[in-house]
């Protein structure tokens, strides 16, 4: 073999590997997820979609779909717009103490989760004493500590796409006679626009899966889904799970290919 | 459509100083060049008329009007980036139409008066276009059509012709001018090319190290420069440092004497002549050796040690016909020139 080859061979083969590495746990879990048997073993004794059906029977998952679907629409709808703004002044603005204030903003990613639901569990307690409200276990609650799961991401792929602007064409726009809330309305925001698109993509995906931050913040009737797929582990291990996990990964997968047809997600990202 | 003034233009960052008093007047209709390596202050200069940057002193007047102190968006200049700087999102015909959107002429006359203007640039069949859809050269006339179109006071031009290939360059050039003139634009132009500045102003404003070094035609700049910095910059030059000990008698540093034009004093000095004004011939008792030739087609271009320096000399042309591009590298040559060619230039200071 001629070395270019070997090297070629030596590319494509890491690739290869690479891929499966990342794609094993998911296709696993969905193969598992038709399997007869109870107890997940090799060869399988067959195969059957029972476990969806069962899936689809019991309510908590079907309760536990909804609550996290509201939770991270809602938590989306607040954390992007604020998340914008924050970029923006990182950006753009030239207020002092840009990178203490960027590393303060992106803080949440680096604080795991469970450390960071305990203490704002213990915050919430503190805070429903002062104000005489419920603030855990209640959809209010869960709503601002998923908003904080996506201000980091959205300052994150925000900032991005905003350094790689062309500001020449805001200046143009002025040039051209446009104010500066103009200027932002009619040139920035649109060219903002894929940055902004991916942020809501992935702090809706961040929100809807999160386990850790969410699992001392639920309460009895208000479970989100990976909480309550948490909670029957406990019982029972059978591939009710893996069936739920399925139905979950390709509603990500369809969500990133829709978004994908507005916005080239490879671009951003 | 007005005339444009900078009187004692200032900018400075911190301790250093990035333009200093610059004064120019550019007549209603007229093309002025800012010529200068990268970091002269030329983008400076320009970014203070369209009001980008906003002068430590000075004043700018357009149209007789103080704009010194006015955001850009009430200035009415039309400004064509060196990127283009198009607006990615919308479609050829919103480009141009955006500024007359903003200036609140209606949508029948908008429509109308964008149309005109591509097809000014020859566009009107691609309106509907998104700019990523165009080639560089499509994209820089919407660039320019998107200027135009709201008939600014003066037009700025930022590096107009970098992002295009050499061929191009040549046609856009000839456009912008033709177009500049049709229309009796004020106009700026900002660019590091002397030849680009050479055939498109009627003036050109060389500048070095936020400095203007002189204001003048291309003819005044190339046959009379004021010193070996604009001599060395607009066209090629011979620079020979040594000093001047009678009038029409110049010393090189090598001890040298050489014919130089009259007039003068004596002193330290710097001797500029023009490649394409020194003639060559075969043989000669003089230090002059041939040190290499390179055939360029139209002519022949010569490179000749003359003591520690070395100086280009054009052969004749047609390069074919010219007897000297049998010689040899190491061969002895003489150099001749008229006593006016040699012009004198102040010593760098």
């Amino acid at each position: 073999m001629r070395p270019a080859d070997t090297r070629r061979w030596l590319l494509h083969g890491s690739i290869a590997v690479t891929y499966a590495v990342i794609l094993a746990p998911v296709v696993m879990v969905m193969v598992i997820s038709v399997f007869r048997q109870e107890i997940v073993s090799f060869p399988p004794a067959g195969f059957t979609l029972e476990w969806y059906v069962n899936a689809w029977a019991r309510q908590e998952f079907a309760r536990g779909f909804a609550t996290s679907f509201q939770v991270a629409l809602l938590a989306t709808l607040i954390g992007v717009p604020l998340g914008t703004a924050a970029a923006l002044a990182l950006q753009r603005s030239r207020i002092r103490g840009k990178a203490a204030l960027n590393t303060l903003l992106l803080g949440p990613l680096a604080v795991p989760g469970v450390v960071a639901g305990t203490a704002l569990y213990m915050f919430y307690l503190r805070a429903e004493f002062w104000i005489d409200r419920d603030i855990t276990a209640t959809l209010q609650g869960l709503v601002a500590a998923h908003v904080l799961l996506t201000i980091p991401w959205t300052v994150r792929l925000v900032s991005a796409s905003l350094a790689g602007l062309d500001v020449s064409a805001e200046e143009a726009a002025a040039n051209l006679g446009a104010r500066p809330l103009t200027v932002f309305r009619r040139v920035t925001l649109p060219m903002m626009r894929p940055g902004i698109v991916a942020a809501a993509l992935f702090s809706f995906i961040q929100s809807f899966e999160n386990l850790e931050l969410t699992l001392l913040l639920v309460g009895p009737g208000r479970t989100t889904l990976p909480v309550a797929m948490l909670s029957y582990l406990e019982f029972r291990v059978d591939p009710t799970l893996a069936a739920v996990a399925t139905v979950q990964i390709l509603l990500v997968a369809v969500l990133m290919l829709v978004t994908d047809r507005f916005v080239k997600l490879s671009r951003v990202v | 459509m007005g005339s444009l003034v900078l009187e004692a233009l200032v900018k400075r960052y911190g301790a250093s100083t990035a333009v200093e008093r610059v004064d120019l007047d550019v007549r209603q209709g007229e093309m002025v060049a800012l010529l200068g390596p990268s970091g002269c202050g030329k983008t400076t200069t320009l970014r203070m008329v369209a009001g980008f940057i906003t002068p430590s002193e000075g004043r700018v007047l357009i149209g007789g009007r103080d704009v010194t102190r006015m955001p850009p968006y009430a200035r009415d200049t039309g400004m064509v980036f060196q990127s283009y700087a198009l607006f990615p999102h919308m479609s050829v015909a919103q480009n141009v139409a955006f500024g007359l959107e903003m200036r609140k002429v209606g949508r029948a006359e908008r429509d109308a008066r964008v149309m005109e203007a591509l097809r000014l640039v020859q566009l009107d069949h691609l309106a509907d276009r998104l700019p990523r859809q165009l080639s560089g050269g499509q994209q820089q006339r919407v660039a320019l059509a998107r200027a135009l179109v709201v008939n600014p006071a003066v037009f700025l031009l930022d590096e107009p012709l970098s992002n295009l290939d050499a061929k191009l360059r040549g046609e856009v050039r000839m456009e912008i001018r033709a177009l500049q003139q049709r229309l009796g634009l004020t106009t700026l132009i900002v660019t590091h090319d002397q030849e680009e500045a050479l055939t498109m102003a009627d003036r050109l404003v060389v500048m070095e190290k936020g400095r203007v070094r002189q204001v003048g035609t291309a003819e005044q700049l190339y046959e009379d420069p004021a010193d070996p910095f604009v001599a060395g910059f607009v066209g090629r030059c011979n620079l020979l440092e040594g000093r001047v000990e009678a009038p029409g008698r110049f010393r090189t540093r090598a001890g040298d004497l050489l014919l130089c034009q009259a007039g003068g004093d004596a002193g330290e000095a710097i001797l500029a002549l023009r490649p394409e004004r020194i003639a060559l011939r075969a043989g000669g008792e003089g230090p002059a050796r041939l040190a290499a030739l390179t055939y360029l087609g139209a002519q022949t271009e010569y490179h000749v040690d003359f003591g520690a320096t070395r100086l280009v000399v054009i052969g004749a042309t047609p390069a074919a016909a010219d007897p000297l591009r049998r010689l040899a590298a190491g061969d002895a040559v003489t150099l001749v020139w008229e006593a006016s060619a040699a012009r004198l230039l102040p010593a760098a200071a």
